[in-house]
């Protein structure tokens, strides 16, 4: 490949998203040496029998290891004859075969398994034939069999027929642990997988062992079972006529103590103890058909499926997967193993939320929208790809024609592209024009540089955010610093060998399950210690044994700021001391984002603590689109816009004389344009219009700008009124690469065969309908395209460096809202998967014991949160947090926050009881005694002197902070202080 | 020259109120413990070494060499947790021990727990036994109040707490990592080893776990010395040991002895087999120890001699039975007790007594085979030695044992009822109408 000069300034040979090093060869500190079937065999220190033997290709059977579990010698089928050097140094039998899954390698130890010894042949077939006793052998009709270590190793290492004539246990089947996850307790071989994994990586208990000999069984916590007193309550009944206990929600709710130990749950979707996000893993590692899925029950079996490699949609984790199909539908998805993401386990969303790629409502031809006389929208209608392009390509040629000449764009090209397209010399006349791009946060690397390049090439604009949630301009600036070009600088192995990782506006579990598991295994293995600056101590923060920096929303930068040695709140100066270990990371979230001054804090608190720091999208996409591009201040791989050189590098490797020099317009700004009249033309992709800050004001916009073009996979709120739709294909249909929040490139081929195009196909096929040339027909193209732009070490953007907002008042009656997406929501991404949807946790509104006193409501009780947009109804859970705060699931079923209350974290909203609510938020809080809240910390942070503002004398004042103020500050505690 | 009776433990259980710490002083009570602490724990550990104290909890390891398994101390707690949970069928010795003298116990706690450096000692009782729990719970009251227990004990400067802990009833909790998971309030399932308790029990500390008697026999080697110990018992096996007699014997009860003792000695000191009877079969050491019939009745009752002969010392419950006891029924209501109590943590004994159990009923109903003796045998080879804990390999022995001493009651099985052969209430000791006869059953089979 010849370079042209201007390449040859492409100043890295990196590429743009480089793949990880592979990692270095661990050399052991101390190695044994001994034989298994005589060969012989050096493993380190430690190392299990069964293991060394995997290594050396000799299978030992086994149902109760598993390599990431604790071993437990449960099953006994992995027996072998051991002989070992005695203390006279002569080589001894051991009396008794033993459990290779539990015996550590020693040096000159010899072992003899299934295919050397008699011995330990007859004790593997004796313990199959024993596990068999009570198996129902109903492979026929279970979902495991084809795929099962039980009937598998049953035909390798077991009895071709059994002695067993006698009577076999029975249970009632199956029992519906939740809506999802199905036990068939007489199917099950008690290796314990599925309790063991939830309690040592899950680390919530929701099933375990109850009885004994044989008649212990795996359940949930089942007082019939378990021969307790009668359950007053009446037991409901599941599928196969198995009554549950009764779990209700009034029983559930009686359980409910926010303060309470780990493992206390509020109810889920359907009623029952909330389980887990990751019970589907116990599916996956149970060895029989015992945990089956309501999802996949009875849909298939294993020989039928074609499986495809593919990294999971849903988060930034990039967990890989194993996509199960079958004549063009998706059946199943499994988690793959990846040691250094994702290890073997999944989140339930991962696993299970799939159906929304062949939803009913998937787009499959292009439309386009005829327009009556007046000019408003008529009906969509089915057109040829050609006939679409066209359409779109003019629609959009008309609005940069009415664009004035961008600096820095070529002279006279958009006018040309313009009059080529219309057929006229002269541009369209617009008062304004141009085009402003939404990709979405879940696209694909290279479709986000499909879009990232569009923006600059075809339509000559930087107006280009992938950004569809709450953002600011501060955070543009905190990513072109801080995370753009910066791939790999803190990842999966940092976080696990950290000493401290503070959380600042992340909810790990919630926002990246593998990250959560990661940070459990660092908390249980290594007694790592996980901080939080959040509004309340969510379930995951207590199972990672997490110590919560309590923060009103708004105040987070404050908090971040306080971090530092000799902080009057002992709780921050404990962790700026944790933080100053060498090691320690601080992982921001999105949420940080809607705080000002957030992520300028969080920079000030890395350099001043030394700690590493990253930033943990939600979206699968986001990652990648930072680094492609996908902002309107940043070109690929952390070139900033405004650098001359920058563009001057790009420019070359695009081909193209020169780049819009000024930096664009952000997701809100490009809609407040487009509302404006602004903007001729909006092409929008996978945005979902309820995920902006302000949803009725971004349909205004899409419904006022002239032409809207849609990239979507299925009908949506910005189909609806868009002039073209251009269908595209969903992450299944298509190959492509997601980039974890660590900046890990995770290609994934495409699992079915497929006529939807990619992003980046149809974005190159829509510049050559402007004649332009894209240059990113394929996969290979792009990746071409990609290799040769490479990595930046040249100029990159300076930091932020907000300062924290003024603490807000909170008149009477209000409180902030503080506000996150739980893992399982109303998400587009989780539509059809109604099994999933009853395991997500209930939505309920959580507010302090004073904040809900104020309110008037009681624990339990329906409480109204409402602006002047609209209101919500939840039921109101007392939890320790600081008051004059109330927290909201974002997005969960019946409680779309940003729709009904067109407010965000940090805004006020006005709180009252559900039966007060009728007349009015402000009435009902006029009728109890004024509580002036005011929301900060910074004094109590700093120089706690200054004590709440006096009102009124006889009106008790509060003030709201993560601290105490005062006096009477102590350890954290996680509630405000009111004081009259 | 016979065997005598050594009542130590036992000597003083017929006195009034031989349950208080007052009858317990009167006759020497906490001397031991007065004794040891003038010496160096080391020194207190080294004279149970040199004693030749086994285990009385059915194991025989060496108690002495058990307490120095322990890792020099760390400045972390330590622990003695005294293993009370009775419950082995035919066992009955620990359960009259606390009830009768539970000061002996006590005072062995206090000297055993000086000696490893335990500042908090733990005593799991058999939840069933309430009334042994409150006698125990009264018994450390009075040492507290008498300056046994608790701050700074006799003016020494150490420090010792007991607790009482009541079992919920399970056998496995007998096995001792199953009662620290217990004790710890979880689930009772034997813990995987290593880690052993010495290295990290309960709570994960250094933790010495050991028998009643063999607690309760210490402050007799502190008193007496080591020497007057093993002037009693034979060389490898010394010392006394309750004898714990049952079954068809003229008078059943505690007979306390040096090891060593033969059942014929002691059936004479019992009066003999029920009048009129004579001894079919008998447990050496309770239902988890091979049988015995009447050709072992010379073997000496010590470790070696016992293993020596097929079977083992274990609790030296020595259950007597008469030719009147259907050897099928009996084995069938041990291994149905075994299938009840097996924990689930492992296949093999979990599934194995649950099959076991009804390939014994089928004999007992006379359904057996022929090939059913041999699957009889063959399940006790794949349960003995690939079981987790050794509950499974207890199962296992009274079956095989019972199959090679009485094959052709065995056989029998294959045709006629157990209860036709052996009509129980031949075995009963009073006037007794069975509620269902197998008899009756058997025409429906």
């Amino acid at each position: 490949m010849t370079l042209t000069p201007e390449r040859t300034t492409v100043a890295s040979g990196t590429p743009l998203v480089p793949a990880a090093p592979p990692a270095p060869p661990v050399v052991p500190e101390k190695t044994v040496t001994f034989q298994i079937d005589g060969v012989e065999t050096t493993v380190p220190k430690g190392t299990l029998v069964i293991r060394a033997a995997e290594r050396l290709g000799i299978q030992i059977p086994r149902f109760c290891d598993h390599p990431l579990l604790a071993p437990a010698g449960a099953c006994r089928q992995c027996l072998v004859e051991v002989w070992a050097p005695g203390r006279d140094g002569n080589l001894a039998k051991m009396p008794k075969p033993q459990a290779s899954c539990t015996l550590e390698a020693t040096d000159g130890m010899q072992v003899r398994t299934q295919h050397t010894s008699p011995e330990a042949d007859k004790a593997q077939h004796g313990v199959m034939e024993l596990l068999l006793v009570n198996h129902p052998l109903d492979c026929p009709v279970c979902d495991k069999g084809g795929e099962c270590p039980l009937q598998n190793q049953a035909m390798s290492n077991g009895r071709a027929t059994s002695r067993f004539v006698d009577v076999k246990r029975t249970f009632p089947k199956p029992i519906a642990i939740s809506t999802q996850i199905l036990l068939d307790r007489e199917r099950c071989v008690l290796c314990q997988r599925c309790t063991r994994f939830s309690e040592e990586i899950a680390g919530d208990v929701f099933i375990d062992l109850q009885m004994r000999g044989a008649r212990q069984q795996i359940g949930t916590f089942d007082t019939r079972v378990l021969d307790f007193a009668p359950d007053p309550g009446t037991g409901d009944v599941v599928p196969g006529g198995e009554a549950v206990p009764s779990t209700t929600e009034a029983d559930a709710q009686a359980v409910v103590s926010p303060d309470g130990p780990v493992g206390v749950s509020l109810p889920d979707a359907s009623g029952r103890p909330f389980s887990s996000y990751f019970s589907g893993n116990t599916v996956q590692i149970c060895p029989v058909g015992a945990l089956t899925s309501a999802a996949y029950r009875f849909r298939s079996r294993p020989f039928d499926l074609v499986s495809t490699p593919g990294i999971a949609e849903h988060d930034s984790s990039g967990s890989a997967i194993r996509v199960d199909h079958r004549r063009g539908v998706v059946l199943r998805r499994l988690a793959a193993e990846d040691p250094t993401v994702n290890q073997e386990w999944l989140t339930d969303k991962d696993r299970f939320a799939f159906r929304w790629q062949a939803a009913p409502d998937r787009l499959t031809v292009p439309m386009v929208r005829t327009r009556h006389a007046d000019g408003t929208r008529g009906p969509l209608e089915p057109v040829s790809w050609t006939e679409a392009l066209d359409v779109a390509a003019e629609g959009l040629s008309a609005a940069l024609a009415a664009v004035e000449e961008p600096e820095g764009v070529e002279p006279g090209l958009l006018h040309r592209v313009a009059s080529r397209l219309t057929g006229r010399d002269e541009p369209v006349a617009r008062p304004t024009g141009g085009v402003g791009l939404l990709p979405g946060g879940r696209l694909t690397l290279e479709d986000a540089y499909a879009w990232a390049k569009t923006a600059r090439v075809v339509l000559g604009t930087n107006d280009v955010d992938l950004r569809a949630r709450p953002h600011s301009a501060e955070e543009a600036a905190f990513l072109a610093h801080a995370v753009a070009g910066r791939t790999l600088e803190v990842t999966y192995a940092d976080v696990a060998a950290a000493p401290v990782v503070l959380l600042a506006g992340l909810e790990a579990e919630d926002e990246g399950g593998i990250l959560f598991l990661r940070l459990r295994e660092q908390v249980t293995k290594r007694r790592a210690r996980v901080l939080s600056v959040a509004p309340w101590a969510s379930r995951g923060l207590q199972r990672l044994d997490g110590t919560l920096l309590p923060a009103a929303p708004g105040t987070e930068a404050e908090v971040l700021d306080g971090i530092a040695a000799g902080a009057r709140h002992e709780g921050l100066a404990e962790a700026a001391e944790l933080l100053a270990q060498p090691g320690a990371v601080v992982l921001v979230g999105e949420r940080l984002a809607g705080v000002r001054g957030g992520l300028s804090a969080a920079l000030r608190l890395a350099a001043r603590t030394g700690a590493r720091l990253a930033w943990v999208p939600r979206r699968a996409g986001e990652r990648g689109g930072v680094e492609a591009g996908a902002l309107p201040g940043l070109l690929p791989g952390g070139r900033v816009v405004t650098d001359a050189g920058a563009r001057v590098d790009v420019a070359a490797a695009w081909g193209v004389p020169t780049l819009p020099s000024t930096p664009g317009r952000s997701t809100g700004e490009i809609l407040a344009a487009a509302a404006a009249g602004q903007l001729g033309a909006l092409l929008v992709g996978g945005v979902d219009p309820g995920d902006l800050p302000d949803p009725a004001a971004a349909l205004e916009a899409l419904a006022a700008v002239p032409f809207l073009v849609s990239l979507e996979v299925r009908a949506s709120a910005v189909t609806e009124l868009a002039d073209v739709v251009l269908p595209v294909a969903p992450p299944v249909e298509k190959a492509g690469t997601f980039v974890t929040w660590e900046g890990r490139p995770r290609p994934f081929p495409q699992a079915l065969v497929s006529t939807a195009l990619p992003d980046h196909r149809v974005l190159h096929a829509l510049a050559d309908a402007m004649g332009v040339d894209l240059g990113l027909r394929s996969l290979a193209d792009v990746h071409a395209e990609l290799d040769v732009l490479g990595g930046w070490d040249g100029g990159r953007a300076s930091a932020p460096d907000e300062r924290p907002a003024e603490p807000v008042t909170v008149p009477a009656g209000h409180a902030l809202l503080a506000t996150w997406h739980g893992l399982l929501d109303a998400g587009r991404l989780q539509d059809g998967d109604v099994h999933l949807a009853g395991t997500a946790p209930r939505p309920v509104a959580r507010l302090s014991a004073a904040t809900a006193a104020a309110a008037g409501v009681a624990d339990g009780e329906p409480l109204t949160v409402s602006t002047a947009a609209g209101s919500l109804t939840l039921p109101a859970v007392v939890t320790a947090m600081p008051d004059h705060v109330v927290w909201l699931p974002t997005n969960a079923p019946g409680c779309p926050v940003r729709a009904a209350l067109r407010a965000d974290a940090g805004d006020l909203v006005a709180l009252a009881a559900a039966s007060a609510a009728g007349a009015g938020p402000s009435a009902g809080a006029a009728a109890r005694p004024a509580v002036t809240g005011r929301v900060g910390g910074d004094a109590g942070l700093v120089d706690g002197g200054a004590d709440g503002t006096s009102t009124a004398g006889t009106a008790p004042t509060g003030r709201t902070s993560g601290y105490a103020t005062g006096s009477t500050s102590g350890p954290v505690t996680g509630t405000g202080e009111e004081r009259a | 020259m016979p065997t005598t009776l050594t009542p130590v433990l036992s000597a003083h259980w017929d006195e009034p109120r031989a349950w208080s710490l007052t009858a317990y002083e009167r006759h020497g009570g906490y001397r031991g413990l007065r004794r040891a602490l003038t010496m160096e724990p080391a020194q207190v550990v080294q004279a149970v070494k040199d004693s030749g104290l086994r285990g009385r909890g059915g194991a025989g390891f060496p108690t002495g060499m058990k307490w120095g398994f322990l890792p020099p101390p760390d400045g972390g707690p330590r622990y003695l947790v005294v293993n009370a949970d009775e419950s082995e069928p035919g066992t009955c010795k620990d359960i009259p021990t606390m009830l009768a003298s539970p000061q002996h116990l006590i005072e062995g706690v206090a000297i055993t727990s000086y000696a490893i450096g335990c500042a908090h000692a733990f005593i799991y009782v058999r939840g069933e036994v309430l009334h042994v729990l409150r006698r125990l719970q009264k018994a450390v009251e009075e040492a507290y109040a008498a300056g046994y227990l608790g701050q700074d004990v006799l003016g020494s400067g150490y420090s010792l707490d007991v607790t009482v802990h009541a079992g919920a009833g399970a056998y496995i909790c007998g096995e001792e990592t199953a009662l620290l998971d217990s004790l710890e309030g979880l689930r009772g399932q034997p813990r995987l080893k290593p880690p052993f308790p010495a290295v990290a029990g309960l709570y994960a500390r250094p933790t010495v776990v050991n028998n009643v008697e063999s607690v309760a026999s210490v402050p007799g080697i502190l008193r007496g010395g080591a020497e007057w110990f093993t002037g009693m018992g034979t060389e490898r096996s010394a010392g006394h040991g309750l004898f714990s007699l049952s079954g068809h014997v003229t008078r059943p009860g505690q007979y306390e002895a040096p090891l060593g003792i033969t059942l014929r000695e002691l059936l004479d000191m019992a009066g003999g087999v029920r009048e009129g009877h004579e001894l079919k079969f008998w447990t050496p050491g309770g239902s988890s120890t091979p049988i015995f019939t009447a050709e072992h009745l010379d073997v000496p009752l010590d470790y070696e001699s016992v293993g020596k002969a097929g079977s083992m010392l274990g609790t030296r419950a020595l259950q007597i039975f008469d030719e009147t006891v259907s050897v099928v029924r009996a084995v069938t209501r041990w291994t149905e007790f075994y299938k009840h109590e097996s924990c689930g943590k492992c296949t093999p004994c979990r599934e194995g007594t649950y099959w076991l159990v009804q390939v014994l009923q089928r004999f007992e109903r006379g359904q057996g085979t022929e090939a059913d003796i041999e699957l009889l045998l063959d399940l006790c080879d794949n349960i003995l030695g690939r079981s987790f804990c050794a509950l499974g390999d207890g199962a296992t022995s009274c079956i095989t044992s019972a199959v090679q001493y009485f094959r052709d009651e065995f056989e029998a099985g294959t045709h006629t009822p157990a209860d036709v052969l052996f009509p129980p209430e031949r075995s009963a000791r009073f006037a007794y109408t069975p509620r269902a006869r197998t008899a009756q059953l058997a025409g429906v089979h």
